[in-house]
């Protein structure tokens, strides 16, 4: 579904992405965790094709299409999906009229017909009792004023609403109480199927615990210095990322 | 693609009303003298007192220098190369329906999604179309004539309510007032009429819409509207213009009068010829648009979506004399390529516990530019006046500019003023995060612009904050942080 090679990308003139090579088939669950700015969260964005990085080597190909020469909606029409890890405030543009907009030019670029306001609603309402999200903030503007973790359920409900075959979470648990933890949890484990597959940025192992990863890789330095099953997980709980490092440089 | 590029883009965006129509109309030869304000006046066959009006304007005209401080660039303008009357050809068989008008006319309108006939029976709106500077159609007439409404062109005024036109006409704008309002006393072409009774609330929305379109010929529209006590009306203003070489010379004035307990609503949605990228050959909009409210609790409101026109000065105003009266102005103004706007409004608080509200919204784009003057005057008597001031300005791109230049003046202690402006860009990070939910460039522009404008777009009737929308999507079609 997803294949990344070799892939290289500079921010600002500096190397971040350094040889990326990594791969996600239909339906699995990738954790990527990694310290503090080893590049994941650029990862995310040059995969979602945001503006200002610059890609020096290396491809990426997503059901079988050059990722990295579409525009981003078009990435998105092909189902692609970004939650952020800083979610961005649009002041005075109404929630619910965000989301219908931005599903229906998703089912409009794909030649489906388009959502009236009536089913539209219906959908919504749907969505929404599976994240136990709480209606007024669909007639809220665009995270104007959303809490941290308001901001993050908003991320996953639009996930759910969109669909994507490919959805990144950017550290969509930082910000989270444990309740909340608990509830985009469960939302995204009732999105998985065997057609959706994730990308789950993450620093901890409690949501691992929750959402089981059939993979987990390790960033560093823009490069993936480690993979392994979900106990790879726990045992960078227990060590620490020195650990690899430390090991890393041994070998 | 780039942001540069991008913002390149709106700037090439081209006027999508840019198309001439040719109707042959018989035009006077350019140049200004009393004798030309004495054939113009003899051409529509005013009464006297009418001449003389127009002869004092004129001649008062001659003594004043063109105003300079407005921050916006021309090059001078010469008046005697504007010819000052033009219409279309039949005036004196002027037509009864809508099956007498020029097929081309009516084409135009059409061009324009300005459907007549379907506006007859859509939302009951009254059109009295100003196609250059006659009325060339209006519809509804009966059904306001039933409430008692008047609503007619102003030279029809003249002659069938002369005594109206004496009482009002000049006494919300003098002529002494302005250069361009004196200039427009003496040579105003036609416009609009609207008396509301006593008590009588308007049935309907009355809309008209506005188009230059002979050659170099300086429009020079005249609006009168009274709102006798108790009553109410609602009036939409809307124009746009074909595609041009010369600038075009624009100096409208409109009063509004509204008595005890009345309120006037005036809605307008401008979308004048801008010019092309290098602002050749746009409009030149001088407006000066004054409501009094005249009468205890009388209440006027403004709104109004400026997109078009090469240069606009304008500031509607209140003149809040009656005690408890109420001023609005909700704006948004739209700069983009060379465009430059100086606008805003006067709120003048001269009754006790008169209130105002500004709601100012300015969109940058290109290289416009764009300045909000507002005026606040709380005079001596005005005892416990109140104004909120909001002015906001969005910015697109790096090359465009927008000033805030609040004036405040108080003279009554008690006065309770709050002024509020914020200045923001559309950031990469909002185009990318719609962009990332799949929505292009130019709905997550025009989706982030709208939110902007909400405040204003709400005090627009209906089918007009749908058609400022659309406006303001066109307008800035490609627009790229
Ligand atoms: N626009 C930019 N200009 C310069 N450097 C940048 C820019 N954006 C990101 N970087 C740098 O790239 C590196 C990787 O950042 P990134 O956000 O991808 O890290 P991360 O792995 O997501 O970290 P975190 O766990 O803290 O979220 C950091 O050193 C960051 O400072
Ligand atoms: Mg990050």
């Amino acid at each position: 579904m997803l294949a990344v090679k070799g892939l290289k990308a500079n921010v600002g003139g500096k190397e971040i992405l350094r040889g990326l090579d990594f791969s996600v088939g239909p339906g699995e669950v990738h954790a990527i965790m990694g310290p503090n700015g080893s590049g994941k969260s650029t990862f995310a964005h040059v995969l979602s094709g945001r503006e200002g990085y610059e890609v020096t080597a290396g491809s990426a190909t997503f059901e079988g299409q050059d990722l990295l020469a579409l525009e981003p909606e078009e990435r998105a029409q092909l189902g692609l999906f970004l939650a952020f890890q800083y979610p961005v405030e649009l002041p005075g543009v109404n929630n619910t009229y965000f989301l219908k907009a931005a599903l229906n030019s998703i089912l409009k670029a794909r030649g489906q017909p388009e959502l009236d306001a009536v089913s539209f609603l219906r959908l919504i309402k749907e969505k929404l009792k599976i994240l136990h999200l709480d209606d007024s903030l669909l007639k809220r503007a665009v995270n104007a004023g959303f809490s941290g973790g308001e901001k993050k359920r908003n991320e996953i409900f639009q996930m759910a609403l969109l669909e994507p075959k490919l959805a990144i979470l950017d550290e969509t648990d930082s910000g989270l109480d444990i309740d909340a933890l608990r509830v985009v949890a469960d939302g995204v484990n009732a999105l998985r199927s065997p057609e959706r597959s994730m990308i789950v940025v993450t620093h901890y192992q409690r949501l691992l615990d929750y959402i089981q990863p059939d993979h987990v890789h390790v960033l560093s330095k823009g490069r993936i210095i480690r993979s392994g099953g979900k106990e790879l997980a726990l045992e960078l709980e227990e060590k620490g990322y020195g650990w690899i490092d430390a090991e890393g440089q041994a070998a | 693609m780039t942001s540069a590029t991008a913002v390149d883009d709106i700037v090439g965006s081209e006027y999508e009303h840019g198309f001439t129509t040719e109707i042959a109309s018989e035009t006077f030869p350019p140049g200004l003298d009393e004798g030309v304000v004495r054939a113009i006046s003899a051409r529509k066959g005013e009464p006297e007192f009418m001449t003389e009006w127009r002869l004092k304007a004129y001649r008062h005209w001659l003594t004043m220098p063109e105003p300079a401080w407005a921050a916006v660039h021309y090059p001078k303008i010469d008046f005697q190369s504007i010819s000052y009357f033009s219409a279309p050809k039949r005036p004196e068989d002027m037509p009864k329906s809508l099956d007498e008008i020029d097929p081309v006319l009516l084409d135009t309108y059409n061009k324009l999604g300005i459907p007549l006939e379907e506006q007859k029976a859509l939302a009951g709106i009254a059109v009295d179309a100003v196609f250059d500077s006659v009325s060339v159609a209006t519809t509804f007439r009966k059904s306001l004539a039933e409430a008692g409404v008047i609503f007619c062109s102003i030279s029809e005024a003249v002659h069938d309510y002369p005594e109206l036109i004496q009482q009002h006409l000049g006494s919300v704008v003098p002529h002494t007032d302005n250069y361009y309002a004196a200039l427009n006393a003496a040579v105003y072409s036609d416009g609009t009429f609207v008396y509301v009774p006593k008590g009588v609330r308007c049935p309907m929305e009355l809309s008209t819409y506005f188009r230059i379109n002979a050659r170099n010929t300086g429009q020079f529209e005249r609006t009168l509207i009274v709102a006798e006590a108790g009553s109410y009306v609602s009036y939409l203003e809307g124009c746009t213009a074909p595609q041009r070489d010369e600038n075009q010379l624009h100096a409208a004035v409109v009063e509004l009068i509204a008595m005890d307990d009345a309120e006037i609503k005036y809605s307008t949605v401008q979308n004048w010829y801008p010019g092309d990228a290098q602002g050749k050959g746009g409009i030149y909009n001088f407006v000066t648009k004054r409501g009094d409210c005249r009468g205890a609790r009388s209440k006027i409101s403004w709104t109004q979506v400026e997109t078009g026109s090469a240069i606009t000065w304008k500031y509607p105003s209140c003149l809040l004399r009656g005690d408890d009266s109420i001023g609005e102005f909700y704006s948004v103004a739209v700069t983009k390529g060379r465009q430059q706007a100086d606008t805003g409004t006067k709120m003048i608080h001269i009754g006790k516990n008169t209130s105002s509200t500004i709601v100012s919204k300015g969109i940058s784009a290109g290289e416009g530019t764009q300045t909000y003057r507002g005026l606040v005057r709380i005079g001596p008597r005005a005892e416990g006046a109140r104004n909120h001031t909001q002015c906001d300005s969005l910015l697109i791109g790096d090359r465009c500019s927008a000033n805030t230049f609040p004036y405040i003046e108080v003279k009554h202690p008690s006065a309770n003023m709050e002024h509020e402006a914020t200045t923001s860009k559309i950031s990469d990070d909002q185009l990318f995060y719609c962009r990332s939910r799949g929505l292009t460039e130019e709905d997550a522009v025009s989706m982030i612009v709208n939110g902007f404008c909400k405040e204003v777009f709400n005090e627009l009737p209906m089918e007009f904050a749908v058609e400022a929308q659309k406006l303001l999507s066109i307008s800035l079609e490609g627009a790229v942080g």
